[in-house]
């Protein structure tokens, strides 16, 4: 193995240069000649009937290439029908939710009906995108309006109009999960509540909205979609299935991609849309989102209204949960019971809570699509989970650490089997560390026993201090499988690529770093590409955490192979066995004898097919390694969240002024990397907390569709993050990692407002809604010195 | 199309050289630089004036690019992100910066960040770490939570001027 050990080192990122000076490569900085844009007409209402659409006079404008509606492209373009991957359920897991999933198709261009305000109809092709959006102004559509659904539970009410025929009730999905004898633990239960949680809608909001180009080489028969995707692989099978071609004939790049989040995992219909029109017209096509229909058109994400009963002892200890919730999937649910499971699947936490029924519903409304977002079901069941803790310790008057500690698994439990399966079939079986001790280490760092002790005003009287705790599981490193290759060029140099394809998690640092110690060189050496799907045969993607589990393990085995491959040649060359010889830089000579040596060059040369070949004997030519991992199920990445918040209860204002967290993702390959995920994700988890909202009039009108309207953090609001990483090695995985990219997002909601609830603890105030604005927080202020009962119950 | 509709030279001095392209009077500065200069180092995020993805500098002072139409520029002297370094030459120090303190993950927003931050340490060159914050807040990042940007950012002024005392804020 190698000398020098690359994995577990902060080590400045080789991605960074032309990310910084201007020259990276996103999808809109790429424009072969001869381009022309695409502009989307899309629903402006929410509900109705599409009666005509006018296209004569945008056809005839100057610079229109072409308007093209549903019956244009009927035939040459097949509907998105039963999203195949995620609609299959493994029959473990078949077996024990019994789901019930509808088949709920989606045209790429509205045919009859629209179903959500952003909903494309018609697609202009002009010479420039100023042009194509002037003519999407002279298209003129006749809408018949029809009843719109904008809440969930109206939409499950008897006789609520159906928003898809053949879907009953209009719930798309659903399941069952039940788990110990529920029922007599609440007919026995000391005390129990009941609560109502709701988490908003959100926006993933990438700062690069998404943007796809395509061209078409008639002479090849070869299409090249370039695309602001986290799935190149999933964009390829969908286009070439629903434009009829092969999988070779279509390429699907990723190029620089500016931030994802989920959202980009979904394949839409724009980019199949835009690889049509490209074959149709001969020409390069391009279409860029802009901000205000990205608010629109791209998935939307949460969404969940939770009715939630919880048993408990007197001292805290939590007997039993029963949760129903409804996740508002819009108006259609390409994700099948994705969240809404990692939802079931992940709420009791890290928490025991031995008996637990659950039932999730994919609700469908007039509102845009629902696609996970970064924690993808695992923070809305983390907030429900860890505000129901902190409750059941403030209604007995307990201290909420002494309860969370109470009902944390121990780390004699471990590893522990939750008795149910996870979305992969597997049984969920926790390979967490030890838990409670983590849960001291977050105890001693954030300083609670002195702010037990103190008081927790801070300011003029009207200034409070809380601290608030949170936690979270998450499987991580998902399958189904990823791969990579590792070969020599005719040059000797070292190129490593794999299948899957980042847009901000350092993959090329961070697996050169991996594939470094595979093959025992520096990560200066290897040259790394992902992201495109004509490297690597299979692939899946960037999203729920996986790719250093799943990519990380295909490249180290690529890695490991092609260096035994290297030795055998190099040994053949020196007549030395390969278990004698080392690496030293682009050389491999016999160990103590540096004389004796041969470049990597040589021994590529060496392997190349041809008279020159020397190969040991019955070794096949080439310089070429695969390999693809399929792991055997998720690895359970865990952590322990503390906010310290300073509320003012003049204005309502919270300031989150340090985040701390004791997370345990395993080992890790690039710390540095690992904080800056962590740092990222809390800022979006305080998003969520405090400001982040997508808000939907009674007809459906999205009034969110601006910056000015969607607040984003900025630098003002993102506190400090103090981290403990704690890394206990996952047997699932020769490399020992766990994944880590969701892991920031998860956990600051409850925690920010189990803070806050502590900062006014004098006045019982409960929450059950994000975000927490500051007119919410005043009004439970007033409310509790009023004599009402105190914020949401 | 009335005269006032149609495209015009329009010359500027762009990172010490002077451009010139015919462009419509409702190309906006950074439609001019991206897709008549070739310019793609500015960004687009939001194109509504709120990120700060398109941020150049226009006579020194930061602008948004995504607000002004390129023929209101005509004569200035606008400087991009392409303008802090030389192709291959060594990093401006604010780009080595962001690099050394992972101040970019996916690295769109970062343009606009460098830029931006080049404007501040021309005013201050020892900003202190709640001035840094505060002068970020026009620009938005998804990724990266800002901690790390606001490091670079001081890193950055302790390169320009090692004088900048380390730990200031
Ligand atoms: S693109 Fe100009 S501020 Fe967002
Ligand atoms: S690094 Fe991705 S938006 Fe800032």
């Amino acid at each position: 193995m190698a000398t020098e050990v690359h994995v577990g080192r902060r080590m400045a990122r080789k991605e960074d240069r032309p990310l910084v000076t201007g020259t990276g490569r996103f999808v809109a900085d790429i424009r072969p000649v001869g381009t022309v844009d695409v502009a989307f007409g899309r629903s402006p209402v929410a509900h109705a009937r599409i009666e005509a659409i006018g296209t004569e006079a945008a056809t005839a404008m100057d610079g229109v290439v072409g308007v093209y509606t549903a019956p244009d492209i009927q035939g040459q373009v097949q509907p998105f029908t039963l999203f195949v991957d995620q609609e299959h359920t493994p029959p473990s897991l078949d077996q024990s939710i019994h789901p019930v999933i509808r088949p709920c198709d989606m045209d790429v261009l509205a045919l009859t009906r629209v179903r959500y305000v952003g909903q494309p109809v018609v697609a202009i092709v002009a010479e420039s995108r100023y042009l194509a959006e002037d003519a999407a102004e002279l298209v003129d559509i006749d809408y018949e309006e029809l009843p719109v659904l904008t809440d969930p539970e109206a939409a499950i009410a008897p006789g609520a109009p159906l928003l898809h025929e053949q879907v009953p009730g209009n719930v798309q999905a659903s399941f069952d999960v039940d788990l110990g004898a529920v029922d007599a633990v609440f007919a026995e239960a000391e005390h129990t509540a009941s609560f109502r949680f709701l988490v908003p809608r959100v926006a993933g909001s990438p700062i690069e909205t998404r943007g796809v180009l395509a061209v078409h080489d008639p002479v090849q028969e070869e299409l090249t979609v370039w695309s602001s995707t986290q799935t190149p692989y999933m964009v390829r099978t969908r286009i070439a299935e629903m434009l009829g071609l092969a999988e070779q004939q279509v390429r699907v790049i990723a190029p620089d991609v500016g931030g994802g989040f989920g959202p980009k995992v979904q394949v839409y219909p724009e980019e199949i849309l835009v690889a049509h029109l490209s074959m149709r017209l001969g020409r390069p096509v391009c279409w860029i989102e802009d901000r205000n229909e990205h608010l629109v058109a791209t998935g939307q994400s949460r969404d969940q209204v939770h009715t939630v009963e919880v048993a408990y002892r007197g001292d805290g200890t939590i007997t039993g949960l029963r949760d129903r919730f409804l996740l508002d999937c819009g108006a259609f649910n390409p994700f099948s019971i994705t969240c809404a499971y990692n939802t079931a699947a992940h709420l009791r936490g890290l928490y025991r809570v031995p008996a637990y029924r659950i039932r999730g519903e994919c609700v469908l409304t007039n509102k845009t699509p629902n696609v996970p977002y970064r924690g993808a079901g695992r923070p809305e069941a983390t907030f429900v989970m860890d505000r129901v803790v902190d409750v059941v310790a403030r209604r007995l008057g307990l201290d909420p650490a002494e309860v969370i500690g109470r009902n944390l698994l121990t780390v004699a439990e471990m590893p522990c089997d939750r008795g149910m399966p996870y979305r992969d079939g597997a049984p969920i079986v926790y390979d967490c560390g030890d838990v409670p001790a983590s849960f001291d280490r977050l105890l001693r760092q954030v300083g609670y026993a002195e702010h037990r002790s103190a008081t927790r005003e801070v300011q003029d009287g009207h200034v409070r201090r809380g601290i608030g705790f949170a936690t979270y599981v998450e499987g991580t490193g998902k399958g189904p499988h990823e791969g990579a290759r590792a070969l020599l060029d005719s040059r000797g140099d070292i190129i490593v690529l794999a299948g899957c394809t980042p847009h901000g998690q350092s993959h090329e640092t961070a697996f050169s770093q991996v594939a470094a110690d595979a093959l025992g060189v520096s990560p200066e050496q290897i040259t790394f590409r992902a992201g495109d799907t004509a490297l690597v045969p299979y692939g899946v993607g960037t999203f729920a955490s996986r790719s250093a589990v799943t990519a990380g393990t295909a490249v180290a085995v690529a890695g490991g192979r092609l260096r035994q491959r290297i030795l055998a040649v190099a040994g053949e060359l020196l007549e030395a066995a390969p278990d004698d010889l080392e690496f030293q830089d682009s050389t491999v000579h016999v160990q103590g004898d540096v004389t004796s040596s041969v470049t990597l060059h040589q021994i590529a040369a060496a392997a190349a097919p041809g008279p020159a070949a020397r190969l040991p004997a019955g070794m096949d030519h080439g310089m070429d390694e695969s390999y693809y991992f399929v792991p055997p199920t998720v690895t359970f990445a865990s952590g322990l969240m503390a906010a310290v918040v300073d509320v003012d209860t003049e204005t309502g204002v919270i300031d989150v002024r340090k985040i701390v967290l004791v997370h345990d993702s395993g080992r890790l390959i690039n710390p540095m990397v690992v904080e800056g995920q962590i740092h990222g994700g809390v800022a979006q988890g305080v998003g969520t907390a405090l400001y982040e909202r997508l808000v939907y009039d009674d007809t459906g009108q999205p009034l969110t569709t601006t910056f000015m309207d969607y607040l984003l953090p900025t630098s003002m609001e993102v506190p400090k993050v103090e981290q403990i990483h704690v890394e206990t090695r996952s047997d699932r995985n020769p490399l020992g990692v766990k994944g880590v990219g969701e892991a920031g997002t998860i956990s600051p909601p409850p925690a920010i407002v189990n803070a806050v609830v502590d900062a006014l603890a004098p006045l019982s105030v409960e929450f059950s809604e994000l975000p927490l604005t500051p007119e919410v927080v005043l009004d439970a202020v007033l409310a509790a010195r009023s004599g009402r009962t105190g914020g949401q119950r | 199309m009335s005269r006032d509709d149609e495209a015009q030279e329009i010359a500027l001095d762009v990172n010490g050289t002077k451009r010139c392209a015919v462009a419509e009077p409702r190309t906006t500065l950074a439609d001019f630089l991206r897709d008549h200069l070739g310019l793609t180092g500015t960004h687009l995020g939001c194109e509504h004036g709120v990120c700060g993805a398109c941020t150049v500098l226009l006579d020194s002072h930061s602008v948004r690019s995504c607000l002004l139409f390129a023929v209101q520029t005509e004569g200035a002297t606008v400087t991009t992100i392409e303008g802090l370094s030389e192709v291959n030459a060594e990093l401006h120090p604010i780009q080595q910066a962001f690099s050394a303190q992972h101040g970019l993950q996916c690295g769109f927003c970062t343009p606009g960040f460098i830029v931006s931050v080049a404007e501040l340490l021309a005013e201050d060159p020892d900003p202190s770490e709640s001035t840094i914050q505060s002068w970020l807040s026009g620009n938005l990042c998804r990724c990266t939570g800002y901690q790390n940007i606001v490091k670079a950012v001081r890193t950055a002024a302790e390169l320009t001027h090692p004088k900048a005392g380390p730990g200031r804020g």
